[in-house]
């Protein structure tokens, strides 16, 4: 009784509204669409637009020049060996982060005595900013001011000198100030399993290393796939910490494919047009990786 | 199966527009072209007529235009307002304000990106101006060349920062060498890097340098080409000489002092943030040095010119020069900011003051300059030194991963094989 009062003085509301329906629905959404627009679709619109045009940093923009910028951020010299790196730095790290996540996460949920102080430890990284974390870890591999200075001078050690250690220094950083992170959204997807799965797989006599291979897995199937995107978008597009720890050194070896959109747009050539149009492509890199992983990790049950 | 899909489609969309803002908010810097503001009628002095004018500056100058700025409020109705910018986000930070016409009334820029800045327009016609200086033939040659363009003056000299031969006296000592007598060779100073390594002690290095830093590198290492009476490059700047004898000379004593174990280690991937603090906490025992830096100094340090191959010395003269942007609408009273700058006034009493070397050469001898020799050594070797002036050296020599840092790093990690490949590497950036 009460509900036919309520859809009645609904549908009698709608009928005297001016603004009933579909228009009230989209004066709902307006705010909202106004910050996607002015925070999303116009600076897309503008780096479009930058991207075919004549833009020196220092003089604005200087007319129409399609596809000059294209042409010239593909001939950088630079520009393959960048995507070589971004793609080696992201293979490494979404390596690392998903398997050490997920490692971290099946500790702290079997371990009862110690989960609380565990889970905290392994998060506290993820509370600081990537550029504060960069700064501190550049202070403790200064070879000036670092706590191993003295022990990296006996061995004539540097953690920045050489391509590789820059390399592994910074993935290092990463791993340190995102495992806890991860660790809790694997947590979040081991919790979401029933536990009556499990229980009937103890019932069926399977094995722990089975439980895991045929049960877990499997139903962590959304958890990884939100992990990996989360994780490859975030590599491809790495900068602070390059930026802060070698900025792009040594000899170029560290060179993100963002740190050398930055170079060109502030860095010496100061062109906003070949910097805009190679961020368009990577824009469109993203688009196709990312579309191609929800694929893989959307795939029907039964395929 | 439809409402999967539309999940799918949905969250490729989420990501497409994240990614779009992530990369589209990196680049999103709106701008229009802008010509330089006409020198107004100003007089002598300017106005000092209560307005509020605006300067940056970026951060290696903050001690120095802090002091400039707060002795000018004190005693001017006008009043300045002062942002001091990170170094690295400094070009950035113009580029948007040239942009979008949002200057300030007066900003300082590195003196080797001035010739480049002022022929893109970004720095008011002041010839009118510095011409009606008695004094202007005094004012350092090599700033005010880089501000010149068509035969129009835009800058004068804010803050010179030199590059110095500094060594620590105790070190020395320590060394057995002679802490009052500076190296007067090239050879000389690797001589004395190498007795301080010898030393054996703990944390302290003969020497250290920044070889991924290619501003630092322009400001220590060039003045030993100069010295030895060689340019750096063809008086055009679109052309690099750095291939020469005398450099190659300057890049293998550098590579006998990294083989020997002498430089600092993280030398090799300093970026340029910490290359002074060895040297500042008193661990290196020689090195070329920002003159700027000297009063911060805790520990007695000897000063000299940097050493030539075979003798002689010389300076890179540095820092940064200062002008009226073209976007103020306040250039009478700005100039007055500028005209009491290089008065008396504000060179000995505020710069000499705070030990610094003033950019007027009829000043050089000042009351606070005669009470510490290694000042008046400082003025005296600014007089020697030189300021190289090209438009793109920021691509050339500065910017991460420019060819110059290339050549060097092949020069002095490498085998050295390849300084006429890289040179010619430079020429073509410096020619583009």
């Amino acid at each position: 009784m009460a509900f036919t009062t309520t859809a009645r003085t609904a549908r009698r509301a709608r009928a005297r509204s001016p603004l009933g329906g579909p228009v009230q629905g989209w004066l709902y959404a307006a705010p909202t669409a106004l910050f996607v627009v002015a925070l999303f679709l116009i600076p897309l619109l503008l780096v479009l637009q930058m991207s075919g045009s004549d833009w020196p940093l220092l003089r604005g923009n200087l007319g129409w020049n399609f596809p000059d910028n294209y042409v010239e951020a593909v001939n950088h010299r630079l520009f393959w060996d960048s995507i070589w790196f971004t793609l080696k730095y992201t293979v490494i790290t979404t390596v690392l982060l998903v398997g050490l996540g997920l490692g971290l996460a099946l500790l702290v949920q079997e371990s009862t005595m110690w989960k609380g102080f565990l889970r905290t430890s392994f998060l506290i990284p993820s509370a600081l900013g990537l550029a504060s974390a960069s700064l501190l870890f550049y202070v403790l591999y200064s070879p000036f001011a670092g706590p191993f200075a003295d022990l990296m001078q006996t061995w004539g050690f540097t953690f920045l000198g050489t391509p590789e250690g820059a390399l592994w220094s910074t993935v290092f950083l990463i791993v340190w100030r995102y495992a806890g992170f991860y660790m809790l959204l694997m947590l979040v997807g081991l919790q979401g399993i029933p536990e009556d799965v499990f229980e009937a797989a103890r019932i069926d006599g399977a094995s722990r290393w089975q439980t895991f291979r045929d049960i877990t897995l499997p139903l962590l199937r959304p958890t990884f796939a939100l992990t990996i995107v989360l994780c490859v978008t975030g590599s491809l597009l790495a900068f602070d910490q390059f930026y802060i720890l070698t900025k792009g050194g040594p000899d170029n070896s560290t060179m993100t494919i963002v740190q050398l959109i930055y170079n060109i747009a502030f860095q010496g050539q100061n062109n906003l047009g070949i910097a805009a149009a190679l961020s368009v492509i990577v824009l469109l890199a993203l688009i196709v990786i990312n579309v191609v992983q929800l694929r893989a990790f959307n795939r029907p049950e039964e395929a | 199966m439809f409402t999967t899909r539309r999940r799918v489609a949905l969250r490729a969309a989420t990501a497409i527009v994240a990614a779009g803002a992530l990369v589209g908010g990196l680049t999103a810097c709106a701008g229009t072209s802008g010509t330089p503001a006409p020198a107004e009628s100003i007089p002598a002095d300017g106005v000092d007529d209560g307005s509020t004018l605006t300067l940056w500056t970026r951060a290696p100058m903050e001690r120095q235009a802090k002091l400039l700025v707060e002795a000018y409020n004190a005693s001017h109705e006008n009043q300045v307002e002062l942002t001091v910018v990170p170094n690295d986000d400094y070009v950035a930070k113009v580029g948007a304000a040239a942009g979008s016409s949002g200057l300030p009334d007066l900003f300082a820029a590195d003196i080797v990106y001035v010739p480049n800045w002022v022929q893109q327009g970004l720095f008011a016609d002041i010839s009118e101006q510095i011409d009606g200086l008695d004094y202007k033939d005094e004012i350092n040659k090599g700033h005010l060349n880089a501000g010149t363009y068509d035969g129009a003056e835009h800058v004068l000299p804010f803050v010179l920062d030199l590059s110095m031969l500094m060594w620590n006296k105790d070190l020395f000592a320590e060394a057995g060498l002679d802490p009052e007598k500076a190296p007067a060779t090239l050879a000389e100073f690797a001589d004395a890097a190498k007795a301080i390594q010898d030393l054996g002690k703990d944390g302290v290095s003969g020497t250290s340098t920044g070889l991924n830093c290619g501003g630092c590198l322009v400001f220590t290492w060039f003045p030993s080409i100069w010295a030895s009476g060689d340019p750096v490059m063809n008086p055009e700047g679109n052309e690099a000489l750095l291939a020469s004898e005398t450099a190659k000379e300057v890049y293998s004593t550098w590579q006998d002092l990294e083989e020997y174990g002498a430089v600092a280690p993280g030398s090799a991937e300093e970026t340029g943030a910490t290359w002074v603090a060895g040297f500042q906490e008193g661990n290196v025992g020689i090195m070329p040095y920002p003159a700027t830096l000297l009063s911060a100094l805790e520990f007695d340090a000897g000063v000299a010119g940097i050493p030539g191959v075979d003798g002689g010395e010389s300076t890179f003269v540095g820092g940064d020069g200062i002008g009226i942007s073209k976007d103020s609408e306040l250039s009478a009273q700005a100039w007055n900011f500028l005209a009491w700058m290089m008065s008396e006034d504000a060179q000995v009493d505020v710069l000499a003051k705070d030990g610094n070397a003033v950019s007027r050469s009829d000043l050089a001898d000042n009351e606070y300059a005669a009470t510490d020799p290694r000042l008046v050594k400082i003025n005296e070797v600014a007089a020697q030194g030189d300021t190289p002036v090209a438009l793109n050296f920021q691509q050339a020599y500065n910017a991460p991963g420019s060819p110059w840092i290339t050549l060097v790093r092949n020069a002095v990690l490498g085998d050295g094989a390849t300084v006429d490949a890289d040179n010619d590497e430079i020429t073509a950036v410096l020619s583009q």
